[in-house]
């Protein structure tokens, strides 16, 4: 097993939601990531999966809850002390249209890292350091003094990439980076992702709400549903023998790109997931759950290990 | 003898740019069967919403059609007036479109809106009009008709959003609906749960046109398909030929992208490079700049859709007409 790299616990957040009343976005979540491992971050819009990511580098602040970066706490620290972390953890952004400044060339927007920190000694240095750092993400250096709009979606994420690599961070969280990308674009973006990861070594926190790609590019998977982590595991366990009934019916929803095999066979999740301002009592899932008990509506179940797999569920593996 | 709901002929919708004039739809000819659900696949700005919102008479100047015919149930749509467009909406055909959030009437109870698609477009007497909607909200699944007929939109989920607009869509039993992107807003559990919906929505003298991006929707809704790229339709076949043996470069492309994603290979296929814009195609074949198979000929001459087996056409150089 690879060193731990960071390590959230028991971390919550809530957010006010009008009336005095509080949306529960991150509740009690516990969880690690490894060096140079992709931890997938997979759940339904609203589950939280955003959130946690932003907890985890302290972009926001939980209400409660403790997170250690290579066995240092770094939680409640000020942000003067936290700042040396800031440049081991980044960010890459859902959108590659929102996330650039319209009004910076491709040169600067890719050196503004490098200058925050002082890595180069010479604007000229810097300039030589961007064309690298262009090479590596595909993007032709002749675009150097080029702006965002004069650019596709993919290659702006390409863009994206540059900056977040700039600084040879430890972990990138990537929050739906393919997301806005048609799928043959998606590929090359997946593609550079495992390839920058292969020759940097770095950690990668994958948010995404598609299935497939998450499970191609992680290696360990959590799944997210209403603000707690429902099962974790490694990513071919998950996938092959799930043992918490969100987690089943989570990939049994996926429509098959084969005609082939469109009948419908599997019994599909009724409901949408309740909202996260009244979280049901008990296990979050048991509204929508059609194995839930008494206990599963009462008492909140504790993750723990369930087949090869680990699961907050009473009855894992229940089908 | 099998009939066809929507019949369009090379449909062209034009729009002026500071480049010059653009094609996102460019000599499109499709066929709706009745009975029958048909798929229009593509990327982003292929030119298959707009396909649709020509068939709704949306195109909203600049734009505009400017060759081509398109038939509902033999009659011809360009012929009409505004006013005759507005009775044929909602009651002869019908859109259920992607976003579930836009597409209502934030300011307007969810059964009052679809009461007025009955208002509009029937007789029915205004005392029969509640019960005619809580009755569809149950045939679509909205659990609790009665107490969802005074929802809100902003109170109601996103799949029971959708489930309003697929209402709303099939209220007067319209020929055709054309679903653009039904699915694409929605979770992937709520999706499931449309889908399975949307398989019965056909009977057998209705036509269903489905536009989506998601080779998994089409495959799991569609009789036939086609395929579109940058404004022209690249090939067309029935559902299985379509993935047992995709023929055009763009699309074997496509399916070689979510197959590799879906087998999880060590490097996921991509087609290399980007769409191109519409106001810089090509003379020749759209595709030949991201093809590894093209040519000069590719380049300077635009290939027709050729015949490569029974329903079954190509628009690609590098085929071979069938029987040849």
């Amino acid at each position: 097993m690879n060193r731990l790299l960071l390590e959230g616990k028991n971390l919550s957040r809530d957010f006010p939601a009008g009336h005095g009343r509080k949306l529960h976005a991150v509740t009690d979540i516990s969880l690690r990531i490894y060096e140079g491992e992709t931890l997938g971050l997979v759940g339904e819009s609203g589950c939280g999966k955003s959130t946690l990511g932003r907890l985890l580098i302290r972009m926001l602040e939980p209400d409660s809850g403790k997170l250690y970066y290579r066995g240092n706490a770094v939680s409640g620290i000020s942000e003067k002390d936290f700042h040396p972390y800031r440049r081991d953890l980044q960010m890459i952004f859902q959108d590659p249209y929102a996330s650039l400044n319209p009004r910076m060339t491709v040169r600067d927007l890719i050196a503004e890292p490098l200058e925050a920190w002082h890595v180069c000694g010479s604007r000229e240095e810097t300039t030589k350091k961007v064309l690298r750092l262009m090479e590596a993400v595909g993007v032709p250096g002749e675009f150097l003094m080029r702006y965002p709009h004069q650019f596709s979606g993919g290659q702006r994420q390409r863009i994206g990439i540059a900056r977040a690599i700039a600084l040879d961070p430890a972990l990138i969280v990537c929050d739906e980076p393919v997301s806005a990308l048609d799928v043959s674009v998606q590929n090359q973006i997946l593609n550079l992702l495992n390839e920058l990861q292969k020759n940097r070594g770095m950690s990668y926190l994958f948010i995404s709400h598609d299935l497939s790609v998450v499970h191609h590019i992680a290696d360990r998977v959590a799944v997210m549903f209403l603000g707690k982590i429902m099962e974790t595991g490694y990513v071919k366990d998950i996938y092959e023998s799930p043992q918490h009934p969100y987690t089943r019916f989570l990939l049994n929803a996926v429509p098959v790109p084969d005609p082939h095999r469109r009948e419908d066979t599997v019994e599909l999740l009724k409901g949408e997931p309740p909202s996260p301002v009244d979280l049901p009592k008990g296990c979050v899932f048991h509204t929508r759950c059609p194995y839930a008990t008494e206990q599963c509506r009462n008492e909140v179940p504790a993750m723990r290990p369930a087949g090869r797999t680990e699961a907050a569920c009473h009855y894992p593996g229940v089908s | 003898m099998e009939h066809n709901i929507l019949e369009i002929d090379h449909l062209h919708v034009v729009f002026p740019s500071s480049k010059g004039e653009t094609s996102p739809v460019n000599d499109v000819s499709l066929r709706v069967p009745a009975g029958k659900t048909v798929g229009i696949v593509g990327e982003s700005g292929c030119g298959k919403s707009m396909t649709a919102r020509a068939v709704m008479g949306l195109i909203h100047a600049p734009g505009r059609i400017t060759e081509g015919e398109i038939r509902l149930c033999g009659r011809d749509l360009r012929k009409l007036s505004e006013k005759e467009y507005c009775s044929l909406r909602g009651s002869e055909v019908s859109m259920i479109f992607q976003e579930p959030m836009t597409s209502l009437n934030p300011v307007m109870k969810a059964g009052h809106q679809v009461e007025e698609v009955l208002r509009l477009h029937t007789d029915i007497p205004e005392s029969e009009l509640k019960q005619r909607v809580i009755d569809i909200f149950r045939a679509v699944g909205i659990t609790e008709p009665e107490k969802r007929y005074n929802c809100y939109p902003h109170e109601l989920s996103g799949g029971l959003r959708q489930r309003v607009i697929i209402a709303m869509a099939m209220i007067c039993r319209p020929r055709l609906m054309i679903a653009d992107e039904p699915t694409t807003a929605l979770d992937v559990t709520v999706q499931a749960q449309i889908l399975r919906l949307m398989k019965d929505l056909v009977s057998d003298d209705t036509g269903l046109l489905v536009i989506s991006h998601d080779l998994g929707v089409i495959a799991k809704l569609c009789d036939y398909v086609y395929v579109m790229y940058a404004g022209r339709i690249v090939e067309e076949s029935d559902i299985f030929t379509l993935f047992d043996d995709p023929q055009h470069p763009y699309t074997k492309g496509l399916m070689d992208a979510v197959g590799s994603l879906r087998r999880d290979a060590e490097v996921l296929s991509t087609i290399p490079g980007v769409v191109p814009s519409l106001a810089h195609l090509p003379a020749g074949c759209s595709f030949c700049l991201r093809c590894e198979n093209g040519s000069d000929r590719c380049e300077k001459e635009l290939p027709g859709l050729i015949q490569t087996g029974p329903g079954h056409k190509v628009r690609c150089h590098l085929m071979k007409e069938a029987g040849q």
